[in-house]
């Protein structure tokens, strides 16, 4: 098991936000975490990155990572795009990307990984000496998803992805994702409220509503159950 | 014409010393969004240890070379012990210590030190003005080591791993966490950065106006002019704004207020560029989309 949470609790001073979750992440493979706004998926992802002060246990790849600062913790290997997809504004995308690799020494590795990127993502290569604040908001989702992968992560966190994005770009967007995970072996814990989207390429999926989990299960199950996905996804 | 040549290239040694204080402040103020007010007592401090080496028995360079690590260190532990815990505090907390910092290392030196102005040696040697007596040869010694100093630093920044996470610490913390930079521990480096090349601009100063607890006081006043002239976000703004002003401090002494009005010219640059352009000449205003 790569990600192993227990008995989660987060809370944002005052305010508990999740209430004993219990969950896992499998090598490989793609899992959703899936929920309305104010659900706690955010606050999820920010626990496991060592964001906000939790109780309960994390355990990554056999070690335990809960109370961990951020920083140790991407050294590990868990990658996030944050909510908002944390560009640096005022650097380059050459930078934000250079950024990415930051906890490795592998120069040739990394000089591979960043033609991959390329590859994936054409735009990036075009807009590679320009301010990536100019950039657009699919272009820095690219961005975003490219720098966490330069830091060759075994776990990639992404929370939402699809967030004020067209439809369009959205779809090339899980397009890549879809193309990312069969290609390497990084697994990936997404965040989405387009539950359509997330399902669409995930193997297992949790539904989180108000900090607990009420469902869970292969995402081929609650794609083809139509009572649970209008009661719960709306689609 | 001699004379305008000369007060010309015065004007161009101070401006250095203007502009070394004014990228120290802005190294400061892109990570904390606060202007370090103590800035110009740490370097005065920083002096008094090097003239103490100095009297002591140390040779001039040995001195320079073993103020500006402890210049660092003293940086980065404000930064670790002061500043740190402030983290989250509101803006009138970090002014606040800017300001105690600001008074105590004036007290404390005055303390240790007395007021009385000291002769503060050069190392350029006292000999006769250079090139047909335009350029003395501490002006034209220290013009040269604010300039590598300068340079230096922009290397750094520019083409070091190092200096591209310091920057980014400084921009985007959360997202610098994200991606392993140990934020903390950049803007110590950050701190202990500027108050080194603080030192050096103060050990190059002192010997023009002499060495008391407050000789940087009017040197932080026209960096800050320079600064905010240059544009507070851009450190190379900073650099050319603290050039620019030294000049005008010169030639305006000269030819326009007189020595007596030269600080005022400072004040009114800082009051024209915040009513004018507050983002200075070269700040520029970050294009985000969101």
């Amino acid at each position: 098991m790569l990600l192993e949470v227990k008995a989660l609790h987060g809370a944002y001073g005052e305010s508990k936000v999740l209430h004993g979750l219990d969950f896992v992440v499998e090598e490989g493979g793609v899992t959703a975490l899936l929920g309305a706004n104010g659900a706690g998926k955010t606050t999820t992802l920010r626990a496991i990155s060592g964001m906000i002060k939790v109780e309960g246990e994390i355990t990554f790849a056999g070690k335990r990572i809960d109370g961990m600062a951020t920083e140790a913790i991407a050294k590990l290997g868990i990658a996030h795009v944050p909510d908002g997809r944390g560009t640096f504004m005022e650097l380059t995308v050459e930078e934000n990307l250079r950024l990415g690799s930051y906890t490795r020494n592998d120069r040739a590795g990394i000089a591979a990984d960043l033609a991959k990127m390329f590859e994936l993502f054409p735009k990036l290569k075009e807009r590679y000496h320009q301010q990536a604040g100019t950039l657009s908001g699919g272009e820095q989702q690219m961005l975003a998803i490219a720098r966490a992968l330069l830091l060759r992560p075994r776990l990639l966190l992404l929370d939402e992805p699809s967030f004020g994005l067209a439809p369009l770009i959205v779809r090339e967007i899980f397009a890549t994702l879809d193309e990312i995970v069969k290609a390497t072996k990084v697994s990936i814990l997404v965040v989405e409220q387009n539950a359509s989207l997330a399902l669409a390429i995930a193997d297992r999926a949790y539904l989180l509503e108000t900090g607990r989990f009420v469902m869970s299960g292969a995402a081929e199950d609650i794609r083809k159950d139509e009572t649970l996905r209008r009661s719960y996804l709306g689609y | 014409m001699d004379g305008l040549l000369h007060q010309l290239i015065s004007g161009i040694a101070s401006g250095g010393i203007y502009a070394s204080v004014a990228l120290a402040l802005v190294m400061i103020y892109q990570a904390t969004h606060h202007v370090n007010f103590a800035q110009g007592e740490m370097a005065m401090f920083s002096t008094y240890i090097a003239l103490t080496l100095i009297q002591a028995g140390v040779p001039y360079w040995a001195a320079f070379c073993i103020t500006v690590p402890i210049s660092f260190a003293m940086g980065a532990v404000i930064q670790r012990v002061l500043m740190e815990p402030l983290a989250k505090a509101p803006i009138l907390a970090s002014v606040g210590v800017f300001i105690g910092l600001l008074l105590m290392f004036n007290s404390v030196a005055g303390w240790i030190f007395t007021y009385t102005l000291k002769p503060f040696p050069t190392p350029f040697g006292e000999g006769k003005p250079l090139f047909g007596g335009f350029i003395s040869r501490h002006e034209l010694g220290s013009t040269a080591i604010t300039l590598v100093v300068l340079l230096s630093i922009w290397a750094f920044f520019r083409f070091t791993r190092l200096g591209l996470a310091m920057r980014a610490a400084a921009f985007n913390p959360v997202s610098s966490r994200l991606v392993g930079v140990p934020v903390n521990k950049m803007l110590a480096l950050g701190w202990g950065l500027a108050a080194s090349i603080g030192a050096i601009a103060g050990m190059m100063v002192a010997p023009v106006i002499f060495l008391d607890p407050n000789m940087m006081a009017g040197v932080l006043l026209y960096a800050f002019a320079g600064a905010l002239l240059g544009g507070i976000t851009n450190p190379l703004g900073a650099v050319i704004g603290g050039f620019i002003v030294g000049i005008i401090e010169n030639l305006g002494g000269a030819y326009v207020v007189g020595t007596e009005l030269k600080l005022t010219t400072a004040l009114f640059i800082i009051v024209v560029v915040l009513t004018v352009k507050p983002a200075g000449l070269f700040g520029k205003t970050v294009v985000s989309r969101v």
